[in-house]
């Protein structure tokens, strides 16, 4: 393993971080586009349906056959990978922002209304705040799954810490498979664990103590 | 008028008619229930007021002004609401809770501080609990604390939509008490739908019975209790809760005996005596020649004083314990039956006398009360029952 380190170890920076890049500005995109489809589908409930099914749907194409899908488009690099992992990243936040804010209390929308709160109050101050843990939770979910696929993109020349993996396949070389794949596991334990934090960070007090 | 709703009707999509021809005057400081089994349209007729709820034709006026013309969100902001499910923000600090509505209008930090404070202790909470958050509360507390939010903002008039039908009996007691006493001490209007009579009976002011979307009745509790507009109303009161109502809602005038053995002071003794002798009875009362009472005299009076004394007025007591014939059974008979007395004069506004109250005649309130239906057979029209000394 020294000899892996000390060899490799450079590299293995740099392939780290370019898969968190990835992986980060994926999410980030899906986070920003999931989480406002999501508030936005509880007040048009009608459409809100189709709209899960399609993300669902996205969901199902195979990993490797969307990222080839994104060579005609984007060409290879880090763009269609990213566009990629963004759209696998949609669908359990868009879900959980959905299912988070129609789980808050009927009641409790009720009085907001009832008190005199615009629709857009309504949600900033009661809603997502209290949907936060559920969206969160959504986010989390996400990240494994961005931080796992991501290895696949060097498939299509995005770089990260799939290359280890690829070559280490290509060239039947054990040490290159697992100093690609043990970092991927580290990586997404890791990055799990600190949105776990952030997670407990936004849950809204309940009380004093 | 204060609030006004005319013609109102709401018919759903599916054809159902929620609400059907609600025409329905509120004045000022006025506490208006809503009563009526579920599906009879108060909380859809409530709902309407501060537009959570559009109406499908009629028109409702708050102070003169077509709510339609309003903008919805501030005109609830000037309508306190207050729900079943308390909906107190689990999120937000009791103080937080209390100026959500004076924070969307925009008051300043200082004087919601002051506000929250100045309402905390108006329902009788330590201000500590200020910065608690809901669920460190009881569901007593915490309604309490949806009732002040209602009325953070300075808010006239007030929606109350079953607020206390998931509390304890004596909870709920408590809180009625006090919305009772906070709607009058601060000249509130209250709109109150609740399924409950005798809350219904306890806080209203004007009492509207609904079923099927139609108004049944619209009156006092009083005049809900005495006079019930149809078999509805009837079964929605309770035939208990109409007996035992009786002894609050009858004056004393209604079970007088009205044939009352009386004389004037000028008379003499032993006319009195004659009289006492033809009505079989021990003690007359004394009026003067108007009819107003001015005492009684005693068998015994007569028996120690007919040698020196002539005339009634010489021997009569003035001190005389008597009732209103306008004032409530429910509110004499225990001043009756403590002191004691057999049998008490009743006058009328002008003092005079205008019949009689036997301890025989609270006897059939009570037991009316307790068993239900009166014998009307009893002859309250007859005084010869008057005997004994009226002390």
């Amino acid at each position: 393993m020294m000899h892996f380190l000390s060899v490799y170890g450079l590299q293995l920076v740099g392939k780290t971080w370019q898969h968190l890049y990835i992986s980060a500005i994926s999410l980030g995109l899906g986070v920003i586009v999931a989480v406002p489809l999501g508030v936005l589908l509880t007040r048009a409930k009608k459409i809100a349906n189709v709209v899960v099914s399609i993300a669902s749907m996205l969901q199902t194409i195979p990993a490797l056959a969307l990222l080839a899908f994104m060579i005609p488009i984007f060409g290879i690099g880090a763009t269609p990978a990213i566009v990629a992992l963004f759209i696998y990243s949609l669908l359990p936040i868009l879900r959980n922002t959905y299912l988070g804010m129609n789980d808050v209390d009927p009641s409790l929308k009720d009085a907001a209304k009832g008190m005199g709160m615009t629709n857009w109050q309504s949600i900033i101050k009661v809603e997502v705040p209290l949907a936060g843990p559920v969206i969160m939770a959504g986010i989390r979910l996400s990240a494994t799954y961005v931080i796992a696929w991501a290895a696949l993109a060097s498939y299509i020349g995005a770089g990260g810490l799939g290359d280890f993996i690829f070559n280490g396949l290509n060239l039947y070389r054990t040490d290159l498979i697992l100093g690609g794949s043990i970092p991927v596991i580290l990586l997404a334990l890791i990055v799990d664990w600190l949105l776990g934090k952030l997670e407990v960070a936004l849950t809204p007090r309940t009380t004093h103590e | 008028m204060f609030l006004s709703m005319e013609h109102l009707n709401k018919t759903y999509s599916g054809g159902k008619v929620a609400v059907d021809d609600f025409n329905l005057e509120i004045e000022k400081g006025e506490f208006v229930c809503f009563i009526g089994t579920s599906g009879s349209g108060k909380t859809t007729t409530m709902r309407m007021i501060n537009r959570m709820l559009q109406q499908t034709s009629g028109t409702i006026k708050l102070n003169g002004k077509d709510i339609s013309d309003m903008d919805p969100v501030q005109l609830r902001r000037k309508i306190g609401y207050v729900i079943q499910n308390i909906g107190l923000m689990p999120h937000m600090t009791i103080r937080q809770n209390i100026t959500i509505v004076p924070k969307l209008l925009k008051w300043s930090q200082a004087k919601m501080d002051q506000r929250a404070e100045e309402m905390i202790k108006l329902v009788e909470l330590p201000t500590e609990f200020l910065d608690r958050y809901p669920s460190e509360l009881s569901g007593g507390q915490q309604q309490r604390i949806g009732v002040v939010r209602a009325l953070a903002a300075d808010q006239d008039l007030i929606l109350m939509d079953e607020p206390y039908g998931a509390l304890d009996p004596i909870t709920r007691e408590s809180l009625q008490d006090l919305i009772k006493d906070l709607q009058t001490r601060l000249g509130k209007t209250v709109v109150f739908v609740t399924h409950d009579m005798d809350e219904a009976l306890t806080l209203a002011t004007k009492i509207v019975v609904m079923d099927g979307g139609k108004i049944m009745q619209v009156a006092t509790p009083d005049e809900i209790l005495r006079h019930p507009a149809n078999e509805f109303v009837e079964n929605l009161i309770g035939k208990d809760r109409l007996i035992q109502a009786r002894p609050s809602i009858t004056t004393v005038g209604q079970v007088m005996l009205k044939n009352v053995a009386s004389i004037t002071p000028d008379k003499l003794l032993r006319e009195a005596l004659k009289m006492m002798h033809d009505r079989r009875v021990d003690s007359l009362l004394v009026t003067d020649q108007g009819g107003n009472l001015k005492g009684y005299l005693d068998i015994e009076d007569i028996d120690y004083n007919f040698k020196t004394a002539t005339s009634v007025g010489d021997v009569m007591h003035n001190d005389v314990f008597y009732v209103k014939s306008d004032s409530l059974i429910r509110d004499t008979v225990e001043r009756i039956l403590k002191r004691g007395f057999k049998n008490v004069p009743v006058v009328d506004a002008q003092h005079k006398l205008v019949g009689i109250v036997t301890r025989a005649a609270l006897v059939d309130i009570v037991y009316d009360a307790l068993w239900g239906e009166p014998d009307k057979t009893d002859e309250r029209e007859d005084a010869t029952a008057q005997g004994g000394d009226a002390k």
